[in-house]
């Protein structure tokens, strides 16, 4: 294995980087994609199982129409043509986590295909993604390698298979080539990602959670020779778990092809593994011939064909799209266009949407998005949308401050908890002991015993000098450990005084 | 009622009787289980007896009679064979396999579902070619079925259990399954009875697929209207198959009833020309030919029509059902059920698959795998599968322009009576030829079926008489062979399968 060699300036120098974006998105569907199972993530190993998902001999799949709809409804959302006629075939392979050793998926007739992706970069410049396709397809079950030291199937002394997630429905959405982008690579292929799982997000036909893989994306990169048109050999990395990963994973694949081609080496057709801890990624199943599936139409569905009535009414309940949310909210809520890209570039924008949805304010809602829980995604390495707090939780806590239930100091200290797992914010408030001291006698008794601290501050106050009352409220706020409200604290104090 | 006239009695006769309070089901069901207690060690039609569950399914249908409660269905309280490709809860389900040995399914096929609904007592289950492939059920992994006209005879295949059963007078009515003949060519050298409807028109959810766009299941029995009253029961639409066809089914009984009065007249039926030639025994020929004037006798109108494209069936049906094949049988990996060799605890996953279909499948069907494999291909898709395609769409072109001209089509079943037990085993060619006349059917998706014609004058055994229909129009050819039926049992003094011989009672 040959190290990186060259740095990344370098590497755009001499290679222009060649994207094809796989992505898998688990749909949202309440059962599976050929018989009536449910799809929650995260039951009993081999509990939402019945003979059709199992594979079981004799049994046969019925298609899940709310699946297709799904699926015409992403396609339209992606500009895609639908088609009007189109199969389902079967891909085949063996592997233990597949109950029938053929997936049930769509090959050369995909149901949506042609369709285009508008990202937009963190400099406000536009990126046109092509779509080459949006198919169906089932997934397989998962398998559960023990007793080696990876978690891969090499090394392990046995396995393990989970067949709750076979035959859960899947989209698969493949770009065209991606071209052009030069150094930017890297992150276009993660506003692309992004981008997806807002529209994916918007059209609610998705969890979108790439961290329990209802979003999964599988990288192709290649690197042709600057000047020259002709694509080099492509590799295909897989376990890209997020993001911020896949924006990793496409600039380590060009730095590790661009030392290998600098090197006189050859670049090898080959699924390659990316490794979150080291940020690297490694050969895995090697593609010298590529698989041969043995395609053919699968007999025991019918095929679909949508007619243009229904395809219509599906498009007359697409939602309002990222971007257009983006402007109605930039216009809505008078931000700036430097405002709006901070917003987006924080992947903010549906969160604080939502928050002021639950009743905060719009300026309110951004500030904790944008300055203390982005920090709070930044130090843990996360996503914002990652973070254990919904916009429902913040809406409350912006709201306990308005009220003024909270100082910003302690709704800070309450969202710290809601972090932390302690509950909702009203949980914390209890628990902790958050709330403000409202009790008038409480907050004499510690204003008297400021004054007398103090004398000769009292003094300046009841000669006029209402500002030294600052030193008053400065010593209650630290006698109260900061759960009085300082603005009645001070009304108090003059009120004393006087 | 003796035991042996309850063996001998037609479906409806027995369901008249029982209905009525003349006789119990559970007498019924018990003369059937002791003929297949007596005779089965000589002709292994069964590879597992439930007797328990048969006494028990006869006993509700004769607390009904009892009671005065309607009973589930006219064949309420009939006994029945059942193919091993169905899926039985509760019981062995094989598929003549030793890859499924010992594997009992947690759920009932569509057809069981629907027999075990109308009362119909399931005796057990039917030995049969390994995964429906062959003409003999030589291929069966359990031992080979005897024709009770003659021992050392095949009983067709792949369904040899449910047409031996039939004919050796240890059910009445019996469940099949036909991707290329497997009902009819088996009914046709047992002399019974065999249906394949329409595709779509009988459940497959269930059904152990061999060739899925190709299988379907249909009934056997020793007579036409049997076959009908089993068809309805069996046929309709089912959600959990997605082909299945969303419509009534054809009014086969009233069909087969209105065949039964003899008259014919004004019906056109064609001849296919095409089946003929060099592989057809003469006493196959001279009784379908003496079949067609028993047919003109009843006043039917008789033309000769060609379907060109029916001689490139053959090789066109061993690239497609090959093929769904290779895929189907995929999933038998030793993960999940079945058989499961060399998993020793060093062995990977990949090996331990290896292992266990190497062990578990047959010569016939590890053949039919790799053929199928090959045909799908990548290089090869086009040339093999695709054009197999075309020709499928040609011949169902040939029966859409033949059916514009005729009501039915009538040939012989299948080109020579039973053969003998070996002479075609390792010859498989001569072993798919067995299916010549009856694959077209199954290409096209249009129901046919076999009604015995007579005995060869060459060596006395059945000769089967093919009645072909257009999709959905299963009663035009109930009502001819019907008609036939009667016409025939008039002119040979009493039903064909009488003259089976007596079989010896092993001891």
């Amino acid at each position: 294995m040959t190290a990186p060699v060259l740095d990344y300036d370098e590497v755009i120098e001499r290679f222009d980087p060649v994207l094809g974006l796989e992505v898998h998105v688990e749909l949202n569907t309440n059962t599976k994609m050929f018989c009536g199972c449910p799809t929650a993530f995260g039951a009993e190993p081999n509990t939402q199982v019945c003979p059709v998902c199992l594979g079981l001999p004799g049994s046969l799949p019925v298609l899940n129409g709310k699946g297709v709809e799904s699926a015409i409804r992403i396609g339209l959302a992606l500009g895609c043509d639908i088609a009007e006629w189109c199969r389902f075939a079967r891909k085949n392979y063996f592997y233990p986590d597949m109950p029938k050793n053929f997936q049930t998926s769509q090959y050369d007739e995909p149901i949506a295909y042609n369709g285009v992706l508008n990202l937009e970069l963190a400099d406000g410049s536009v990126v046109e993604v092509g779509i080459e396709r949006a198919h169906m397809e089932e997934d397989t079950g998962k398998s559960l390698h023990v007793g080696g030291a990876t978690g891969r199937i090499h090394g392990a002394a046995h396995s393990l298979l989970d067949y709750n997630r076979a035959g859960v429905p899947l989209i698969e959405i493949v770009t065209k080539p991606i071209t052009g982008t030069g150094a930017r690579a890297p992150e276009v292929a993660r506003a692309y990602v992004t981008a997806l799982r807002d529209l994916l997000r918007a059209l609610d036909v998705s969890d979108v959670r790439m961290d329990q893989g209802s979003l999964r994306c599988d990288a192709n990169v290649s690197l042709m020779p600057r000047g020259t048109t002709e694509f080099g050999t492509r590799t295909e990395t897989k376990n890209v778990n997020s993001l911020r990963s896949v924006e990793r994973a496409v600039r380590y694949e060009m730095t590790r092809q661009a030392a290998l081609l600098t090197d006189g080496g050859t670049v090898l057709q080959e699924t390659r593994h990316f490794d979150e801890g080291t940020g690297t990624t490694s050969a895995g199943r090697r593609k010298e011939t590529s698989e041969d599936y043995r395609y053919f139409p699968e007999p025991d569905l019918v095929p679909i064909a949508p007619s243009g009535e229904w395809v219509d009414k599906l498009r007359a309940t697409l939602p309002e799209m990222p971007w257009q949310r983006r402007k109605r909210i930039q216009e809505e809520w008078q931000l700036s266009d430097l405002e709006l890209r901070d917003l987006v570039n924080a992947g903010a924008v549906e969160l604080v949407a939502s928050t002021v949805d639950a009743g905060a304010a719009p300026a309110e809602a951004r500030a904790w998005w944008v300055n203390y829980l982005a920090q709070e995604a930044n130090s843990r390495g996360v996503e914002l949308g990652e973070l254990p707090i919904t916009p429902a939780q913040v809406a409350r806590v912006a709201a306990l401050v308005s009220g003024g239930s909270l100082t910003n100091k302690l709704a800070r200290e309450v969202v710290d908890g809601v972090l932390a797992g302690e509950g909702e914010p009203d949980e914390v408030v209890a628990a902790r002991g958050l709330a403000v001291v409202s009790d008038d006698s409480a907050l004499h008794a510690a204003i008297d015993e400021a004054l007398a601290a103090q004398p000769d501050v009292a003094d300046k106050i009841r000669g006029g000098k209402v500002q030294a009352a600052g030193a008053i409220v400065g010593a209650v706020m630290k006698a109260t450990k900061g759960k009085a409200d300082a603005k009645r604290v001070r009304e108090l104090i003059l009120e004393r005084c006087t | 009622m003796s035991g042996s006239e309850l063996n001998r009695g037609t479906a409806a006769e027995l369901a008249a009787r029982i209905h009525a309070g003349e006789v119990s089901s559970v007498e019924v069901t018990q003369a059937h289980l002791d003929r297949i207690d007596a005779i089965d060690a000589t002709v292994h039609a069964f590879l597992h007896v439930d007797a328990e569950g048969a006494l028990a399914a006869a006993r509700e249908v004769d607390e009904d009679v009892a009671a005065g409660r309607p009973v589930a269905s006219p064949l309420a309280g009939v006994p029945l064979a059942l193919k091993d490709v169905f899926a039985t809860r509760g019981i062995p389900t094989t598929v003549g396999s030793k890859i499924l040995e010992g594997w009992v399914p947690p759920y009932d096929a569509t057809v069981t579902r629907k027999l075990r609904e109308a009362g119909v007592v399931i005796l057990g289950k039917t030995n049969m070619d390994e995964f429906a492939m062959g003409s003999s059920t030589e291929n069966s992994a359990y031992g080979v079925t005897h024709n009770p006209w003659d021992l050392d005879r095949i009983p067709g295949g792949s369904g040899g259990g449910s047409s031996a059963s039939l004919a050796a007078f240890e059910a009445p009515l019996a469940i099949g399954t036909d991707t290329g003949g497997s009902i009819r060519q088996p009914a046709a050298v047992t002399g019974t009875v065999g249906v394949k409807p329409t595709y779509g028109g009988v459940s497959r959810y269930g059904l152990v697929a061999f060739s899925s766009s190709l299988d379907q299941g249909g009934p056997c029995a020793r007579t036409v209207l049997d076959a009908a009253l089993l068809h309805e029961v069996i046929g309709g639409y089912d959600p959990m198959d997605s082909t299945s066809i969303d419509g009534p089914v054809p009014p086969v009984v009233e069909a087969a009833r209105q065949g039964a009065s003899g008259d014919l007249t004004g019906v056109r039926i064609g001849v296919v020309r095409e089946f003929t030639g060099e592989w057809y025994q003469d006493g196959v020929l001279g009784a379908f030919r003496q079949a067609v004037e028993t047919l003109r006798g009843l006043g039917a109108e008789i033309v000769e029509v060609s379907c060109p494209h029916f001689d490139y069936a053959l090789p066109a049906y061993y690239l497609i059902a090959p093929s769904e094949c290779s895929s189907n049988l995929a999933r038998f990996d030793a993960m999940r059920y079945g058989l499961r060799v060399g998993d020793d605890g060093n062995a990977s996953a990949e090996q331990v698959m290896a292992l266990t279909r190497e062990a578990g499948f047959g010569e016939e069907v590890k053949r039919r795998i790799m053929i199928g494999t090959y045909a799908l291909s990548s290089g090869y898709y086009d040339a093999y599968y695709g054009q197999a395609q075309k020709v499928r769409t040609l011949i169902t072109n040939d029966f859409t322009k033949a059916f514009a001209d005729v009501d039915v089509l009538v040939s012989p079943t299948t080109p020579t009576t039973a053969f003998r037990i070996g002479e075609r085993v390792d010859d498989p060619v001569a072993m798919y030829r067995a299916d010549l006349c009856t694959i077209p059917a199954n290409l096209a998706g249009t129901p046919a079926l076999s009604v015995p014609a007579g005995l060869s004058e060459q060596d006395g055994l059945p000769v089967g008489l093919q009645v072909m229909a257009p999709a959905l129009q299963e009663q035009r050819m109930y009502r001819v062979a019907a008609a036939f039926e009667v016409a025939r049992d008039a002119a040979q003094g009493g039903p064909l399968i009488n003259r089976v011989p007596q079989l010896e009672v092993a001891r």
